[in-house]
Order: structure tokens, then C-alpha cells, then sequence
């Protein structure tokens, strides 16, 4: 069971989520987008939308560190388990709690908002129950693992989920943990399994390039895509 | 010297009626959607009047454009790359759907479902937003033909930059009509608000489009520019815009548009620019000089250093032949007699306007005075400073010298011609009031007058080793791609997602869908849509109308090939697939 829900669920869920992207990608081009409804409604959206965007940002961040460092990295560079501890602490609650009530915000105008909600597609739905159980679940670990209990996820989580990138495979780590953490991480992989059919995707569209690129873009007329007929070769056969 | 060619546009104000017929058939053509009820490509505003959407022309709300920062350098009026990024997740100067309209419907089949009752039923209106009961309050032309201005006309931008000057006093009312598309500029903020680069410039003709593949949502380009011609389609989650009709003028039509104008006003033609000193005579220090800044860019197509640049540049040379017998050179740099629209945003716009005398007319005539006779129409260009005025903020940035050049053209012209007209001697001292020459007078006045429909549009095709793919849209039917027929409509992940659809196959299948849905307020099953397209202003375009008789009887001749695999043949006819291309 643990070999299941720890090595192999995580496999099936990552590869959905790397060959969806890449299927989408291919599949759906036009639908890539952010489908913003800020058209409909802006009151609601400029104070949610900027508290979940940027909450999640700086979560996102967080699990880069909680997950991605090995603890002695951190230890060698002389971050003292303490201090780490009050840093991911107060800092993840924040950030968890921005992106809770930002998405508290914006889940409360989707459902009320006429045509904000008419506009929600059923994939839309899944995908956000999914994700607040996911940021839930994730919130209630910071507060009850690190203040009230002590379970070290750097010990534990962190290791298992760098080994799934190196086929170093712990599933007993994650069958040790408290059931918190380990529902977190199940719907975790979950969510990445849907990620790819959501809208989701415009997370890869971050549009860093503009930062660089000249303001005016040219463009030569591009032939292929518009009729779906290939340009006629421009010489005749000739058959003697 | 990097000479460019721009398509580019005149309109003449005095000739428009503000019958919305070149705004209809747009619509027909290219925002017949679910998703783009709301968007209006080209549309004609009543001035004075609020515009669309409503007080679009007030950049300091909505921040569109350019301006110049304290060191004389252009910069973005709605804030640089850094301040975008970071508004990204909700961006605080775009317009909400209240200041368009909310689309609406109305609830037909009450009408013929109804049971026999004493009433007669109505038909609600419907949002297309929401689906559910509303109140109409506005909508794209509330204040058409000023209606209802006594309470709205306040709050015109352009007015009250003159207010101290006006009491807006029904008895001193003057009016005219702005149709308005993208300009698509030769500085487009629009393009340089994308994040995703979406939005770009045609290197051949100019055109500003949004790649659909690449556009991602993000909305910038709505807030950047400031004529507001980009519109996000609510469904697709997708920037739109005015295309130019590209396919149409790849072939050597003009715009939808244009081809359809009731008053003949618009004039299509290519404008040869110098791209090096664009970004210099945008950053003109006065506001005032911009008008001046952007006719120095465009080049003298006859000029044979221009020629051989050009040339150089790899503009085909049946495209300098065509820059050179262009009715937009010659009203823009030659007669001088086109205005560019608000130079002051700085996005130098390709769509200029010959402004209106009708409104110094009009005076003229009220007072019982000869409305053709020089010396009344100049003294009353002279007197009528509100008008005046009204017109340089549109289109000079409120400088009134080369509005009132402009009109004493016109008006002289008028006078001019009179005489011909009557059998009088035409007297020569009337274009020489207004530095021009008798011949020269007359050849405007035949190009503004009488011009015919090979003269008004002066479209070079484009490349016919390329056309190929291009003509497939106008004269062919072709389902031979990959994926088969039968997209359209709503794919798993929203409107429109799936596969790419080629436009032809597009309009095949939304028109059938339009035809044989009965449903009303559901924006769901609202896909069909008629295609205006390649239909050359002759007759009635196929499907415009439904089929006579109710049976599977094809509207357009059989080229349609079998599209059963999902069913899909039925009545509804093909569309525009069959319209040919022969327009002359
Ligand atoms: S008018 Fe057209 S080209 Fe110019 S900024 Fe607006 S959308 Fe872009
Ligand atoms: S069709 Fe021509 S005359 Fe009619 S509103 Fe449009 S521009 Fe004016």
C-alpha cells in the first residue's frame, strides 16, 4: 500500500502532469490562457487576486526551500534549526494565510457574481476544490506540526519528495508522517495530475520576456497558418 | 533611411451618415461570437457624445498611450514592464464591462410558446453575461444622434478640456459622426503593453494583429492603448482586435468596412514611412507639433531615392507603384487635408479623418446666409470658434491652425466647384486664397467627390508565389487538414480550445450551429455567425438569411465535400465558403 500511494501514485501524477503539458500544449494552443474575468467584475478581484497571486508566489518559494534544500545545506551555511524553524513558520503562515483569504475572496465572487459564475467551467470547479484542500491542508501542517506538535518535514517529506527526482525511493519516510502532511502531499500530486487541463497552465506563461524584449514587435505574414492549404510551389512542371 | 509600407486609411467626415453600416457588417464579419457581443471593431460615435466605451478619450483615468517622461523619452502612460508584471493579477486601469454595455438577448420563444392568453407575452431581456433577467441602461450608441446628451454630454472628455468656453445650450448645438477602427499605429502601445508579445506589427503592410496562439490573457494591451480598440473576448479569455480584414486586402479587397460604407467616405491605400524616425517624431516636446512630426515620417513615394530604398528594403515594386497613385498620400501629404485622430497619445495612428464643415455650414445656412460663398463660409470658420475648437482637440491636440487650413480648404472647394457647376467662370482667386492651384483644386475635388471604387481603394495584392493559401479563404472549400472538419463550439477546456481551425472551416460550422440553435440566453450554445467576409457587395451573402424551405437544401453551390463523419451536414447552407473573389 505504502509502495503505492508513495512511488507509484506519485509517478502516475508527475508524468500526467509533464506529457499533459506537453499534449496541451500541442493540442490547444488557443485555449492556453489565463481566462481572466476581470471584464466582469473588478472590485473583488483587485484585492483578491493580488493577495492568492502573490501568496502563492511567495508560498511557492517557501516549498523551494522546505523541499528542494537538504537540511544540511542550510546547516552549513550556519541557519541554526531554530532560526530556520521561526522563518518557515512565520513566514509560511503569512504567506499561507494571504493566499487563503485571497482565494476565501475570489471563490466567494466566482460563486456569486453572475457572470463570473457562468463563466466557470466545470473543469474550473474541480480544480479549485482541489486546490484550496491542498493550501487548507498545507496551513493547518505549518500551525500544527510547527507550533503545537514538532514533526521535523525536513527529515522526513523533504527526503522522500527530493527522491522521487533521483529514483531514491523513501516510501517508509512518508508512511511515518502525520496524517497532515501525508493528505497534503497526496492531493499535492493530485492537483499536479489535473494541472495540465486546467487553467492552471498560464503558471508556465509567466511573461518574464518582457522584460527584455524591444516594446514593438515585428512580424513577417506568416503563410502556413492561415489557409489550410501549403503556398503553391511558385515554378510550373514542365512534363516533356 | 528603412522604408516601410503601411496600409493605412482616410476617412471623410462630412460625407457620414451615421447609418452603422460599416460598424454592422464588421461585426457580422469578424465579432459575431459568443465572447465579442460587446466588442465593436468598428464603430461610429455621435460627437459631441462620450464615445465608446464611455469616456475612452480621458487618459488621465484610463492611462492609455504615450507620454514623455521628464527627461523628453517616451515611456508608457500606464507604466513601464516592472509596473505591468506587478499588475498583472488584476490590472487597475482597464475598462469593466459597464463602461461598454452589458450584452443582452431577449427571451423569444416566450413569444411563440406562449399559451392563448389575454396579453400579449413580451420578450425579456436576457444578459449574455449571466444569462438572467436585466435592466437595459446603455449600450454601444446610447447617445447616438445625441439622445439623452442634455444629461450625458457632460462628461465628453474633449469637451470639457474647452468647457469654460461652452455652455453645451441645445440652440448652439453642433454634431457629426466619428467611425472609429484601430489605427493600427505606427507606434502601437498596444503592442508594446503585451507581456507576451502577442501583439505585433506586420512587417509587409503594417497591419497590427494579436496572435491567438500567443496571447495568454493578461489584458495590457486593453489599458494600453488608448483608442480602446482591443477587446478581450470574456470567453476565449483572448485579446482581439480590428484586423485591417487582412485576408481581404491580401487579395486586393478592401475592408469590410469600406466596402460596405453607404456614404463612399473611406479611402484605403498605402503610405510609405521611414521606421528610423518614428520613435523620434513620437517624442515631439509639443503636443502641438505632432501633427507636423508625423506627416515628416512619411516619404515621397515619387521621390526616386525613396524608390530605391524601398526597393532595397524589398518592397515589391508593384507596392512603391501602388504607394504613388495612394489617395492617402494624396490627401495626407499632398492636399494636406486629413488629420491624423488624438496625435497627442503619441501611438502616430495610421487611420486619418478629414474633418467635418458641416457644423459651419449648417450655421452659415441657418442664418440665411449663401452656405456656398467663400467669404461666408471663411468669416464663419473665423466666428465659430466652439466647433473649431472641438475639432482640433480630436485631431491636432487642440491646435486650431491647421484645422482652420483644412476647412478653408473645403469650404473654397465648395465655392470653387459652385461655379463650374452653375456654368459660371470659375474663379481662380478662390484656391489661390488657400495656396492652392485651380487644377490642383479640381483633381481634389474629383479624388473627395467622385473618386471611383479603383481610385478610393489603391490595394496592391500581396505576393501571388504566396497567395495561394490566402485565396483558399475566398474561393475554395477545403477540409483537407489535418483534424478533419467539425471544430467550433466549446471544446474541454472553454470556448474555442481544441485544435487550430482554418477561418473557412470555422465559419462553416458556427454558421450551421447559429442556424439550428433555438436556445436563448445561454452563451454556451451561441457559436454561429455569418461570414461577411469575402462577400463583394453584390447580392445577399450566403447564409445571411435562413434557407427558404426547411429542407437540407445548401444555400451556396455543392463544393461543400462530405462533412458527415459527425453529422454535419444540414441546412444551413456554407457560409461564405463560396463567395468568389472577383470583386471588380
Ligand atoms: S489603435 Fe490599434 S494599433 Fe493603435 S494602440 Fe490601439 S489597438 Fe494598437
Ligand atoms: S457606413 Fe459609412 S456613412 Fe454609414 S456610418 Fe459607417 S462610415 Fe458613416
Amino acid at each position: 500500500m505504502s509502495q503505492f500511494l508513495w512511488v507509484v501514485f506519485p509517478y502516475i501524477c508527475l508524468t500526467t502532469f509533464v506529457v499533459g503539458h506537453f499534449w496541451r500544449y500541442r493540442y490547444d494552443k488557443f485555449g492556453w490562457t489565463t481566462r481572466s474575468s476581470q471584464l466582469y467584475e473588478d472590485r473583488l478581484l483587485r484585492i483578491g487576486s493580488p493577495l492568492f497571486h502573490f501568496g502563492i508566489l511567495a508560498v511557492f518559494l517557501g516549498h523551494v526551500m522546505g523541499l528542494g534544500v537538504p537540511k544540511s545545506w542550510t546547516e552549513a551555511v550556519g541557519i541554526s534549526e531554530g532560526l530556520y524553524h521561526f522563518m518557515a513558520v512565520s513566514i509560511g503562515a503569512f504567506a499561507g494565510f494571504a493566499t487563503l483569504v485571497g482565494m476565501a475572496i475570489l471563490i466567494y465572487r466566482r460563486r456569486t457574481n453572475g457572470p463570473v459564475f457562468s463563466a466557470t467551467t466545470k473543469m474550473d470547479k474541480a480544480m479549485y476544490l482541489v486546490l484550496a484542500t491542498v493550501i487548507v491542508l498545507g496551513l493547518v501542517n505549518t500551525v500544527i506540526a510547527n507550533i503545537i506538535g514538532h514533526y521535523d518535514y525536513r527529515e522526513g517529506v523533504s527526503v522522500w519528495f527530493r527522491g522521487i527526482f533521483f529514483f531514491d525511493l523513501h516510501p517508509e519516510l512518508m508512511a511515518e508522517a502525520p496524517l497532515g502532511f501525508q493528505l497534503h502531499g497526496l492531493t499535492a500530486m493530485f492537483l499536479f495530475a489535473l494541472w495540465p487541463f486546467t487553467r492552471l497552465v498560464h503558471v508556465f506563461s509567466a511573461p518574464v520576456g518582457y522584460l527584455t524584449r524591444p516594446y514593438i514587435v515585428y512580424r513577417s505574414r506568416d503563410y502556413q497558418e492561415l489557409g489550410s492549404h501549403r503556398p503553391r510551389r511558385g515554378w510550373e512542371r514542365i512534363n516533356r | 533611411m528603412r522604408v516601410m509600407a503601411q496600409m493605412a486609411m482616410v476617412m471623410n467626415l462630412d460625407k457620414c451618415i451615421g447609418c452603422h453600416t460599416c460598424s454592422v457588417t464588421c461585426k457580422q464579419a469578424w465579432t459575431n461570437r459568443s465572447g465579442t457581443e460587446y466588442v465593436w471593431f468598428n464603430n461610429v460615435e455621435t460627437r459631441p457624445g462620450q464615445g465608446y466605451p464611455r469616456t475612452y478619450e480621458d487618459q488621465e483615468t484610463w492611462k492609455g498611450g504615450w507620454e514623455l517622461n521628464s527627461r523628453g523619452r517616451l515611456k508608457l502612460k500606464g507604466g513601464g514592464r516592472l509596473k505591468k508584471l506587478f499588475t498583472i493579477f488584476s490590472n487597475p486601469i482597464m475598462p469593466s464591462i459597464q463602461d461598454y454595455y452589458e450584452p443582452w438577448t431577449y427571451d423569444y420563444s416566450t413569444l411563440t410558446d406562449a399559451p392563448a392568453q389575454e396579453h400579449t407575452p413580451v420578450a425579456k431581456p436576457k444578459s449574455l453575461l449571466s444569462g438572467d433577467d436585466m435592466k437595459i441602461e446603455w449600450s454601444a450608441n446610447w447617445d447616438d444622434n445625441l439622445g439623452g446628451s442634455a444629461a450625458t454630454e457632460k462628461h465628453d472628455p474633449m469637451l470639457k478640456k474647452i468647457a469654460d468656453k461652452v455652455k453645451f445650450e441645445f440652440e448652439q448645438t453642433f454634431m457629426f459622426y466619428l467611425p472609429r477602427i484601430c489605427e493600427h499605429c505606427l507606434n502601437p502601445s498596444c503592442a508594446a503593453s503585451c507581456p507576451s508579445g502577442a501583439i505585433y506589427k506586420r512587417s509587409e503592410d503594417g497591419i497590427v494583429l494579436v496572435d491567438q496562439d500567443r496571447c495568454r490573457g493578461w489584458r495590457m494591451c486593453v489599458s494600453g492603448c488608448p483608442y480602446k480598440k482591443v477587446y478581450f473576448n470574456h470567453r476565449t479569455g483572448k485579446a482581439e482586435k480590428c484586423t485591417f480584414c487582412f485576408p481581404r486586402i491580401e487579395v486586393g479587397m478592401p475592408t469590410v468596412c469600406s466596402e460596405t460604407c453607404v456614404g463612399r467616405l473611406r479611402y484605403i491605400g498605402l503610405m510609405l514611412y521611414d521606421a528610423d524616425k518614428v520613435l523620434e517624431a513620437a517624442s515631439a516636446p509639443d503636443d502641438h507639433d505632432l501633427y507636423e512630426a508625423q506627416r515628416s515620417v512619411f516619404l515621397d513615394p515619387n521621390d526616386p531615392e525613396v524608390v530605391r530604398e524601398a526597393e532595397r528594403a524589398g518592397i515589391p515594386h508593384d507596392w512603391v507603384q501602388a504607394a504613388q497613385r495612394s489617395p492617402i498620400h494624396a490627401l495626407i501629404n499632398k492636399y494636406k487635408v486629413a488629420l491624423p485622430l488624438h496625435p497627442e497619445y503619441r501611438t502616430m495612428p495610421m487611420v486619418w479623418y478629414i474633418p467635418p464643415l458641416s457644423p459651419v455650414i449648417d450655421v452659415v445656412r441657418d442664418t440665411g446666409e449663401d452656405a456656398e460663398d467663400t467669404g461666408n463660409l471663411f468669416a464663419a470658420i473665423d466666428a465659430l470658434r466652439i466647433p473649431i475648437e472641438y475639432l482640433a482637440e480630436l485631431f491636432t491636440a487642440g491646435d486650431v491652425a491647421p484645422v482652420d487650413r483644412v476647412l478653408k480648404k473645403m469650404a473654397a472647394m465648395r465655392s470653387y466647384m459652385r461655379d463650374i457647376n452653375m456654368g459660371r467662370e470659375p474663379d481662380a482667386s478662390i484656391p489661390a486664397a488657400v495656396g492652392m492651384g485651380e487644377e490642383e483644386m479640381y483633381d481634389m475635388y474629383r479624388l473627395l467627390a467622385i473618386a471611383k471604387y479603383d481610385e478610393r481603394y489603391v490595394i496592391p495584392p500581396a505576393h501571388s508565389e504566396q497567395a495561394h493559401s490566402l485565396e483558399e479563404l475566398a474561393t475554395e472549400c477545403s477540409l483537407d487538414y489535418d483534424g478533419g472538419p467539425g471544430m467550433g463550439g466549446s471544446g474541454p477546456f472553454g470556448e474555442g480550445s481544441g485544435a487550430l481551425t482554418p477561418i473557412a472551416v470555422e465559419n462553416f460550422q458556427m454558421l450551421q450551429n447559429r442556424q439550428t440553435a433555438d436556445t436563448m440566453a445561454s452563451p454556451h450554445d451561441k457559436g454561429g455567425r455569418v461570414n461577411l467576409l469575402n462577400w463583394d457587395g453584390k447580392g445577399a451573402p450566403s447564409g445571411l438569411f435562413p434557407p427558404k424551405s426547411a429542407g437540407p437544401e445548401p444555400v451556396g453551390q455543392a463544393s461543400t465535400p462530405d462533412t458527415s463523419h459527425d453529422g454535419a451536414t444540414g441546412p444551413g447552407g456554407t457560409g461564405g465558403l463560396t463567395g468568389g473573389a472577383d470583386y471588380k
